[in-house]
Order: structure tokens, then C-alpha cells, then sequence
């Protein structure tokens, strides 16, 4: 049982697809706290409905919303947004980046940490958010660590880092997980997300049944 | 978002001519592109709160449109514009959607920052 979870990632809806099932699971299974750190507001995506109903002003605001309902879907009560620019994440001052990160370990002292693999994890803000996580724990004392997840989804990533260590089900948590998918409603609608087309209930638990993680080494 | 009305969007480049503003200007094929097709070449490029003043300007086309605005020592050009926010009669909000509805292009000019 963990005590404190910190989940860091950089845009909204990074949480629903990779981890929302996990998350709802530890809250759901005892007295677990979770804080989601997001350090944007996705506010350089390119999804704006079908038709569009956002616009480059209006996005981060509207992206803002569908975070916070998403939060709710999942149960969490904890969301802290750190105000950095999308896909500015790997030109950001590391100082001020790192140290954001760190103040939040300082507070909260999690038992877990679950970010993006920092250099498998395909968009460039995913991976220097995993970076930033790495570097600013890998400062810490070995001793007074947290465990640290790590998502990984870029081609051939097995290949460096082998099969995930933590494999979990979340069969059992897919209508919190669909409806946090489902609150991120601008980006809802894309094509390679869901489309258009109607997923029987087999097809949804083969999807996103199962979540993965691969525990990080320090070295 | 609607789909352009090209008189409204001249009338709202003339108001904003000879003006101080700022320009958000973007060209995205997204960060996933080449993950998802690895013959796609992966381009974005973006200026945000620019400076930019220009005498004259003009939407051209029939859809997806092109917009030029003329500036003391240059252009700036657009191409693949579909959209405008019609609420807004103060600044210029323009985007271009491809067919998936994803935000290829955007042009913007307001005198406040974005």
C-alpha cells in the first residue's frame, strides 16, 4: 500500500490513457493520497473538437476544465498545475523545473513517483518531464528515494529497457478510466484516440485493461 | 471556431492595420507525426507574442485561404486557414483544421499579448 503517490506529467489527458485505472484502484483500495502534478495546460495541442469549438486562445482554459473533470473522474482530489508552456518542457530552465519538482517532494514526501521514461516516451515534453523528475530524485540520498514508475511507449522501447516490471489490471476500474478519457472532450474526438467508432466491451478491456510501468534503476 | 467569412476577416485585417500588435503564428504537423507513419516528417514551428506592424494586408483564395500582411521591411504569410473566432471583433484569431479537425496552422494578432 502506498502511502503518498506523485504522479508528474506535462499535458492534460497524459493521466487517462496511462495511468487513470491505477490510480483509481489505490484510491479506491485504501488510504492511499495521490497528487497530480501537470506542468501545462496542454495549451499547444492540436485537437479542438470536431468541429472545432477551441482556438488557440481559448484552449488552455477549456484544457484546464476537462484536467479538472478528468481529476474528478478519477477520484482525485489533489491536482496541482505547475504553469509551464507545452512543448516548451525541454527548453525550460532546469533550475526553475527541477525546483518545482523538488518543493513538491519536500511537501508531500510521496512513497511513489510515476512519470514518463525520460528518453523513450516520444514527445519531446514527456521525455524532459521524465528528466526532470530522474534528475531532481536522483539528488536525493539513494535511501530516502521514492520508487519511481516510469510509462514508455517509443518504438522498440522494449528493446532498451525490456519487458514492464509492474503490469497492472484495471479491468475493474475501466468506468473511471473511459470517463477520464472521456473528459479530456477536445481531445476526445481524434481519430487515433477513439474516432468516431463505438468499442464493444471486449475491445475496450483488450485496450485499456492493463496499464504499465517500468520501475527506474538509479545508478 | 467558424468556417471563414472572408469579407469579415478583411474588414478585421483593416482595422488592425498601422497598428502596434503582437502575433502568435504557427505551423504544426504534430509531435506525433512521424511515431504514428514513420515516411511523415515531424515540423512545427511557432512565434508567439512577436512584435508586428503592417500597412496593408489582404485574405486571398477560396478555401482553405491565405492571408499576407505587408510590414515595413517584409511579409508574413499564411496558408490554410479555414476558421476565425467571429466573437472577437478586437483581434484576429485564425486557425487552419485539416479534415481530422487538427489545428494545422494559426494566425493571430491582437494589441493585447496572447
Amino acid at each position: 500500500m502506498e502511502r503518498h503517490i506523485l504522479v508528474v506529467l506535462p499535458h492534460p489527458d497524459d493521466e487517462a490513457f496511462s495511468l487513470s485505472g491505477t490510480i483509481a484502484m489505490h484510491l479506491d483500495q485504501g488510504s492511499t493520497e495521490v497528487t497530480y502534478a501537470c506542468l501545462t495546460l496542454g495549451e499547444m495541442g492540436r485537437n479542438m473538437g470536431i468541429p472545432p469549438f477551441a482556438s488557440r486562445v481559448t484552449l488552455p482554459v477549456i484544457r484546464k476544465q476537462e484536467l479538472e473533470a478528468s481529476c474528478r473522474a478519477i477520484g482525485i482530489r489533489d491536482l496541482r498545475m505547475l504553469g509551464f508552456h507545452d512543448k516548451m518542457i525541454e527548453f525550460e530552465d532546469k533550475a526553475k523545473l527541477d525546483g518545482s519538482i523538488e518543493a513538491l517532494m519536500k511537501e508531500l514526501n510521496p512513497s511513489l513517483v510515476i512519470t514518463f521514461h525520460p528518453t523513450l516516451s516520444v514527445h519531446p515534453d514527456h521525455n524532459a518531464c521524465g528528466a526532470a523528475v530522474i534528475r531532481t530524485i536522483g539528488r536525493m540520498p539513494a535511501e530516502q528515494r521514492p520508487t519511481v514508475h516510469c510509462m514508455a511507449f517509443a518504438d522498440k522501447h522494449e528493446q532498451e529497457i525490456g519487458k514492464p516490471d509492474i503490469i497492472i489490471d484495471v479491468k475493474g476500474y475501466l468506468k473511471q478510466k473511459m470517463a477520464s478519457i472521456q473528459a479530456h472532450k477536445s481531445q476526445f474526438q481524434a481519430a487515433e484516440l477513439l474516432g468516431s467508432k463505438k468499442l464493444s466491451d471486449a475491445e475496450i478491456e483488450a485496450r485499456f485493461g492493463t496499464e504499465r510501468f517500468w520501475t527506474y534503476r538509479f545508478s | 471556431m467558424q468556417l471563414i467569412d472572408k469579407a469579415k476577416v478583411q474588414q478585421l485585417i483593416d482595422i488592425l492595420i498601422d497598428q502596434e500588435l503582437y502575433i502568435h503564428l504557427e505551423m504544426t504537423t504534430g509531435a506525433y507525426a512521424a511515431h504514428l507513419d514513420r515516411s511523415k516528417h515531424p515540423a512545427a514551428t511557432f512565434i508567439s507574442n512577436a512584435f508586428i506592424r503592417y500597412s496593408h494586408g489582404s485574405i486571398s483564395g477560396d478555401g482553405p485561404y491565405r492571408i499576407g500582411l505587408k510590414t515595413g521591411q517584409g511579409w508574413v504569410y499564411s496558408e490554410g486557414l479555414t476558421h476565425y473566432e467571429e466573437t472577437d471583433s478586437e483581434r484576429l484569431i485564425l486557425a487552419g483544421h485539416d479534415t481530422a479537425g487538427k489545428l494545422i496552422v494559426a494566425l493571430q494578432l491582437s494589441r493585447e499579448p496572447f
